[in-house]
């Protein structure tokens, strides 16, 4: 999944041979156990289990009773780069995205300055060429200062090598601002993504408006803010033609919306997040700031409605919406905290905890729905097959843990699923052809050809 | 068996009835003690109770600071103006602070939602909640219930009606769960634009319209804020007092007013109601000095505790 809208350090790419997992690429259609040989980091070759030799010198991964999947691509991650490096790095953002799997990730332009201008874009691109674990793609803003009200020097920036365009965190309120950007697009290229919020109708809110911010007495934010932005601005891509991606989609009401557009042939996708999938308002009743975020956690039938969605296809990927913040700032009564949750370490193993081990989703779907995000921004999907660029991640589905209890990658530890016993761990993550991420436990490196691990469980 | 006490008391559901009773048994021999020329019992001698005041307060922060007194507690009031809350110091840091005293309770009113249970991650005193944000405000449900039993014996079968901005009162919030929890049916009412959705979950009615307030036994009328009209909530304050207000007309025989105060009187009471024998207003003041004494004495000194015996 070579892109030049994706950047990352110059590498030389790895020898690996990972033997005997059980490889499931639902592109190809591979679901069966094979030894998967990478060579300077393209696939160079795929055997039955254990058939492969190992050429010396050559660091080996025993797979066996594990999975290999095409390693994941996030179409939604916060870095906080530049100017909120207290919460996370450039660094630290895409050593989180590699643990848990990624071997792509796109960055949000709500950073401070805003990624509104070709010198902010092109300090952050030399940046990831530096530093980045995995590959970095970024969305630059539709709007200066994501202020919805004059666009963006968008060709200057999609030149550059902005995949797209956003003002997320914030709604472009102007229907005219936005039927703007739609039709510049046509010059420029690149997909407008969405984060879609009524503010007249979302206000002052803090969660979900419903029975439980009813009981706790703090403002709501209703669906409705939601999903008439998603009607309005599909119908504004339907006139324009335009190309439009709906981020973090939330509710019943905007499953329906989208479906809709579908129905009239508007080119718009979306995505959903982990926790949006599988928590609900519930968890708000203890304000809790961890399960603070925006769009909010919703009822279960709206869970259950996005899930459909994403099993259907209605929503074509998963994006986590890495959003991290510093203890001291979520440290604080749950109105006042800030909108957010990190994701990236745990976004496989709570989708596999609670959706694919519980029988409500296949898990071809799920690893599917992990870099479907590629395809919808126009970068290459990863895939399993000989002459590919490696772009893989091993996970051991039956390695149960805590989440947190080791720590986090992420410079945040702001995860909603803290604490929680998962299943699904992710042992080794190959990004662009090189060893981005190893568990310690899998060391693995034999010369002879014979595995070494340590610590497994 | 006597009800259990939580270790905090940061929402009503911390209670079970037999707790609330308990807490108001307590409080009639408290008012017992009021009565005397030394209002004064030695239960607290040598501890301290902190109030901690995020929100300027009248009655609430009194009754508080007279209820530990008159237990012989130490007491310390810290409120947010003048204080190092002024100079950007989080809660976290004034409750870690104020704990290094060793306080034996820490009473908490805050703007926020939760204040209360985060204050209670922080420091090993125990916890009474003065009021959070909108969400609860449970020894004001206590001595309502307490005022609405010494006037009905029971609050079994009694109808009430919250009357007017449910959306922004955390005095509705613990009242419906503390009236329900009595045994009463709990209707509210007020305009549209501030009943929350899904308020019935509850465990109450809902109402649009005065229409059927007759039936109630009780009419507990909420403050209306200035602010609300600025917000566009309701139009105008005239029309406000034009729909819901609760003056002497509306009133039928036998039925009696609270207010949690401060009134606004001419705006959700008339004068004369507030004025008239059939409001509780003072009695709920009163007894707000009992029931925060019962509180701090049963959470403090009365036992088992919850947590002890979990």
């Amino acid at each position: 999944m070579r892109s030049d809208r994706l950047f990352a350090p110059e590498a030389d790419g790895a020898d690996l041979l990972i033997r005997g997992a059980h490889v499931l690429d639902p592109r190809t259609g591979i679901d069966e156990p094979l030894d998967v040989l990478v060579r300077a980091g393209e696939i160079a070759e795929l055997g039955p289990a254990h058939s492969l030799a190992a050429p010396e010198p050559l660091d080996v991964v025993d797979g066996s009773g594990r999975h290999l999947f095409p390693a994941f691509v996030d179409p939604h991650v916060h870095l906080r780069t530049p100017g909120q490096e207290h919460k996370e790095t450039l660094e630290t953002g895409t050593a989180a995205a590699a643990a848990g799997g990624y071997c792509a990730v796109v960055a949000m332009p709500n950073t401070d300055p805003v990624v509104d201008s070709v010198a902010v874009l092109g300090s952050l691109i030399e940046l990831a060429r530096r530093q980045a674990r995995v590959p970095v793609g970024f969305l630059a803003a539709i709007t200066r200062g994501l202020a919805g009200q004059e666009l963006t020097e968008m060709a200057q920036l999609r030149d550059l090598g902005a995949i797209g365009f956003t003002d997320d965190g914030r709604p472009v309120v102007s229907a005219g601002v936005l039927r703007r950007a739609l039709q510049y697009q046509r010059l420029c290229g690149g997909v407008v993504a969405l984060h879609e919020e009524d503010p007249t109708l979302s206000q002052d809110g803090v969660m979900h408006e419903g029975a439980v911010s009813a009981r706790l007495g703090v403002a709501g934010i209703p669906s409705l803010s939601e999903s008439t932005m998603v009607a309005r601005d599909g119908a504004l891509a339907l006139h324009e033609g335009a190309r439009v991606h709906f981020q973090h989609l939330s509710c019943i009401e905007s499953v329906r919306a989208l479906t809709s557009l579908r129905e009239q042939g508007a080119a718009v996708s979306g995505e959903a997040t982990p926790h949006h999938l599988t928590l609900t308002d519930e968890c708000v009743r203890t304000l809790d700031s961890r399960f603070k975020c925006n769009p909010p956690l919703r009822t279960d039938a709206d869970r259950r409605a996005v899930l459909e969605a994403l099993r259907s296809g209605v929503i074509e990927c998963v994006a986590t919406d890495h959003a991290p913040h510093a203890e001291h700032e979520k440290e604080v009564p749950f109105e006042q905290a800030p909108m957010g949750t990190t994701g990236l370490e745990t976004a496989f193993a709570a989708l596999y905890t609670d959706l694919v081990a519980t029988g409500d989703l296949e898990l071809s779907t799920l690893v599917e729905r992990m870099s479907a995000g590629a395809r919808l921004y126009g970068l290459a999907e990863p895939r399993i097959a000989v002459g590919e660029q490696a772009n893989v991640c091993l996970v051991d589905l039956e390695a149960g843990f805590e989440v947190g209890a080791e720590g986090y990658v992420s410079r945040s530890a702001n995860c909603a699923f803290h604490g929680r016993a998962l299943r699904g761990r992710v042992l080794l993550t190959v990004a662009a052809g090189s060893v981005a991420f190893r568990r310690p436990m899998l060391v693995g490196v034999g010369t002879d050809g014979r595995l070494e691990t340590a610590g497994r469980r | 068996m006597s009800a259990l006490m939580p270790r905090h008391l940061v929402s009503i559901d911390d209670l079970d009835r037999d707790g609330i009773e308990r807490v108001l048994d307590r409080a009639e021999t408290f008012a017992e003690v009021s009565g005397r020329e030394i209002k004064k019992v030695p239960a607290l001698r040598g501890r301290t109770v902190v109030n901690l005041f995020y929100e300027s307060s009248t009655r609430t922060l009194s009754s508080f600071e007279l209820a530990a007194k008159r237990l012989s507690a130490d007491v310390v009031s810290v409120r947010s103006a003048g204080s190092s809350v002024d100079k950007g110091e989080s809660l976290k840091d004034t409750v870690r602070t104020l704990s290094a005293y060793d306080p034996a309770a820490i009473v908490i009113r805050s703007p926020h939602a939760g204040a209360a249970q985060l204050v209670a991650r922080w420091t090993d005193a125990a916890v009474v909640n003065a009021g959070d944000g909108k969400h609860e405000h449970p020894t004001q449900a206590l001595l309502d219930v307490f005022t609405l039993r010494r006037r009905f014996g029971s609050l079994d079968d009694l109808r009430i009606w919250i009357v007017g901005d449910v959306a922004h009162s955390r005095v509705a919030r613990s009242d419906i769960l503390a009236f329900a929890r009595m045994g009463a049916a709990v209707t509210v009412c007020g305009p549209p634009t501030l009943i929350p959705r899904g308020i019935e979950t509850l465990g109450c009615e809902s109402s649009a319209t005065l229409d059927g307030i007759e039936e109630a036994d009780v009419v507990y009328v909420l403050r209306m804020q200035q602010e609300r009209m600025t917000q566009a909530f309701v139009p105008s304050l005239r029309e406000y007092a034009d729909v819901y207000q609760i003056g002497p007309t509306r009133l039928s025989s036998g039925q009696v007013v609270m207010h949690p105060g401060p009134v606004n009187r001419g705006v959700e009471l008339a004068s004369a109601t507030i004025d008239s024998d059939r409001a509780l207003i003072s009695e709920q003041v009163k007894a707000g000095v009992w029931v925060r004494m019962a509180v701090l004495y049963e959470m403090l000194v009365g036992s088992p505790v919850l947590a002890a015996v979990a």
